[in-house]
């Protein structure tokens, strides 16, 4: 009895064919495994940011309310009494810039940007925050390259951290 | 009017029962219908508080009113939440979850594929780790379901994960398991390959009836002792790779920044903690003095809770607090106290310690070590103030 519960395979599925891997697989790595092939600049990201993210981030990524998160500021801010988070400031990855956007945005259409949008909006967002130029082209080879301000910002769980006293 | 159309029906019931028997069943002028699927009584008014966070509804959270539930299981109805693109509307017959990436094996299973393994249930609390991020930051809420209710605990059924991942061979190069959601946004968390051969769930039963849509229906996973974002609702895809994804989630959020600009990164443990929930923030005794119970919840992420004390005079001396038995691993504990108030001011505070020895921190004592920021996982005492008018407020 026990046996059975070990090892037997209670139920197979199917297999899953490689088609469908394929289209259902929206993972990138932080080396750009899993970027598709594509590219785009800011320069070609402003207008498709500004026709599908600046009604709720703003024009310049300034975030509108504070329900709508800004994209850019905060850079140097991590230590200070006033810390603000943004993709600039606290993102550690470039690539996961680009998955976010192209998994989860815009946040009422997810996932109706083309690869190459997808590129050109992540292009313009970063170089919103200074970090690449305006007509720097990202591409699936480019972009796990780009050096993100707090790419060293990260440190493994240290608790317990915390001794309290009886 | 109501009365008199409820009277009707029951007539016709029984018109209709006499019928078919021989005897007329005699009914009851008061008794009210059977239900198909019951209610609560409509004299009962306990009800989540919702915070959407954007104008687009559905990011946002609601929170469950600890201080109004009896026991250790929250209601499903009742049970916090916290999505981060809405709830979406899933057909049970059609999902499907892929499991693939370092495996030699990458299937796809229906939701009948998984209801045939063997069914695993348990109870677990489930917390947000962004709650009582107000606290942290000098700024509570003043009311215990505000501050600390995204907390919930039920009893969870599904499939051990360790089983199913029999049937598609894992290769010894996974290090990790990307879950993804079928949400509108996709979220997706990695979780250590020990976690899931360990005791993960794939859970699609929730108090003993289907999940609730809104906890991820008709699957989700579930990581006992882990903070809630990490047990990835309405679950539709497990990607094995050597490393993490590095996802938003994993790293612009649910990350906890410390003094020193640095940022600790997979935090997952929900650390020992407990809270009284009654009396507590908004509630009024009876001026006076009196005898009163003071009862409230202690978990921890890490086993067992080992012993619950309270203060009623601001910390200067403790009690250990009964446990309701049985204390369940990684489960909601529920501790009582009876306290013989005398009718001054009074502060009264409940801190717990685990199996492993760890005893719950002051707020004074986790924000000298991690400051005000650090957003997740925040685990203090928790004091209220009982005024001379009975008026309990935050301390
Ligand atoms: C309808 C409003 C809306 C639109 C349009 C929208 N977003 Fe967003 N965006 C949001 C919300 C809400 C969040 C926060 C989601 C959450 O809390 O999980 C967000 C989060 C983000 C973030 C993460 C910010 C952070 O630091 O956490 C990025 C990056 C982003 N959006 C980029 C974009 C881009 C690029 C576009 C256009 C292609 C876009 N968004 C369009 C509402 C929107």
């Amino acid at each position: 009895m026990a046996g059975l519960y070990a090892v037997a395979l209670w139920a197979q599925g199917r297999p899953a064919t490689s088609e469908e891997m394929k289209r259902r697989d929206l993972t990138v790595f932080a080396d750009g495994r899993g970027l598709p092939v594509g590219k785009g600049s800011a320069v070609q990201g402003q207008g498709i940011y500004k026709a599908q993210c600046a009604v709720c981030h703003n024009d310049r990524g300034e975030g509108r309310e504070k329900q709508y998160p800004a994209l850019v500021g905060g850079i140097g801010s991590l230590a200070t009494d006033k810390p603000k988070k943004s993709v600039g400031s606290y993102w550690p990855y470039a690539t996961t810039v680009w998955d976010y956007i192209n998994r989860s945005m815009p946040f009422d259409h997810p996932r109706s940007l083309s690869v190459d949008e997808a590129y050109a909006v992540t292009a313009f967002v970063l170089h919103l925050n200074g970090i690449v130029g305006e007509s720097q082209e990202l591409n699936e080879k480019t972009l796990p390259l780009v050096e993100m301000p707090n790419r060293n910002g990260f440190v493994p769980d240290q608790r317990p951290d915390i001794k309290a006293k009886r | 009017m109501k009365k008199a159309q409820n009277r009707r029906s029951f007539l016709a019931l029984g018109a209709a029962t006499a019928a078919s028997c021989t005897k007329p069943v005699a009914t009851s002028e008061s008794g009210a219908h059977m239900r198909v699927y019951g209610e609560r009584s409509p004299h009962e008014t306990s009800a989540r508080v919702i915070r959407e966070l954007t104008a687009s509804l559905g990011t946002g959270s609601s929170r469950t009113p600890l201080h109004e539930i009896y026991g250790t299981i929250t209601p499903s109805a009742l049970h916090y939440e916290r999505h981060h693109s809405g709830v979406p509307a899933i057909d049970s017959a059609t999902h499907e979850l892929l499991l693939h990436g370092l495996v030699d094996k990458p299937i796809v299973l229906t939701m009948a594929d998984i209801k045939r393994f063997p069914a695993f249930s348990r109870t677990y609390f489930l917390e947000c780790g962004g709650n009582s991020v107000g606290d942290q930051q000098g700024t509570p809420m003043p009311t215990v379901q505000g501050s600390h209710g995204l907390l919930s605990c039920a009893e969870w059924t599904g499939v051990k994960l360790s089983l199913v991942l029999q049937g598609v061979g894992l290769q010894p190069e996974a290090k990790w398991m990307i879950a993804e959601g079928a949400d509108a946004g996709r979220m997706a968390r990695s979780v250590p390959i020990e976690k899931v051969l360990d005791d993960a769930l794939l859970v699609y039963g929730q108090n003993g009836e289907a999940l609730r849509p809104e906890q991820g229906y008709p699957l989700r996973l579930l990581l006992p002792g882990w903070e809630g974002n990490t047990s990835v609702k309405w679950l539709h895809r497990l990607h094995f790779a050597a490393e993490a994804a590095m996802s938003a989630k994993e790293t612009a959020n649910y990350t906890e920044l410390g003094k020193d600009g640095k940022a600790q990164i997979f935090t997952f443990v929900m650390e020992a903690r407990s809270v009284i929930t009654r009396p507590s923030g908004g509630m009024k005794l009876p001026p006076g003095g009196g005898l009163h119970e003071i009862t409230g919840f202690a978990w921890t992420g890490k086993g067992r809770i080992a012993r619950v004390e309270v203060s009623t005079n601001g910390g200067a001396t403790w009690a250990d607090a009964e446990m309701q038995s049985p204390v369940l691993s990684l489960a909601l504990v529920r501790f009582r106290f009876p306290w013989q108030w005398d009718g001054k001011e009074a502060v009264i505070q409940a801190r717990c310690t685990d199996e492993t020895g760890y005893l719950q921190p002051t707020h004074e004592e986790l924000v000298a070590v991690r400051g005000r920021f650090s957003g997740y996982h925040y685990n203090a005492v928790r004091p209220w103030r009982v005024a001379v008018d009975g008026a309990v407020t935050v301390a």
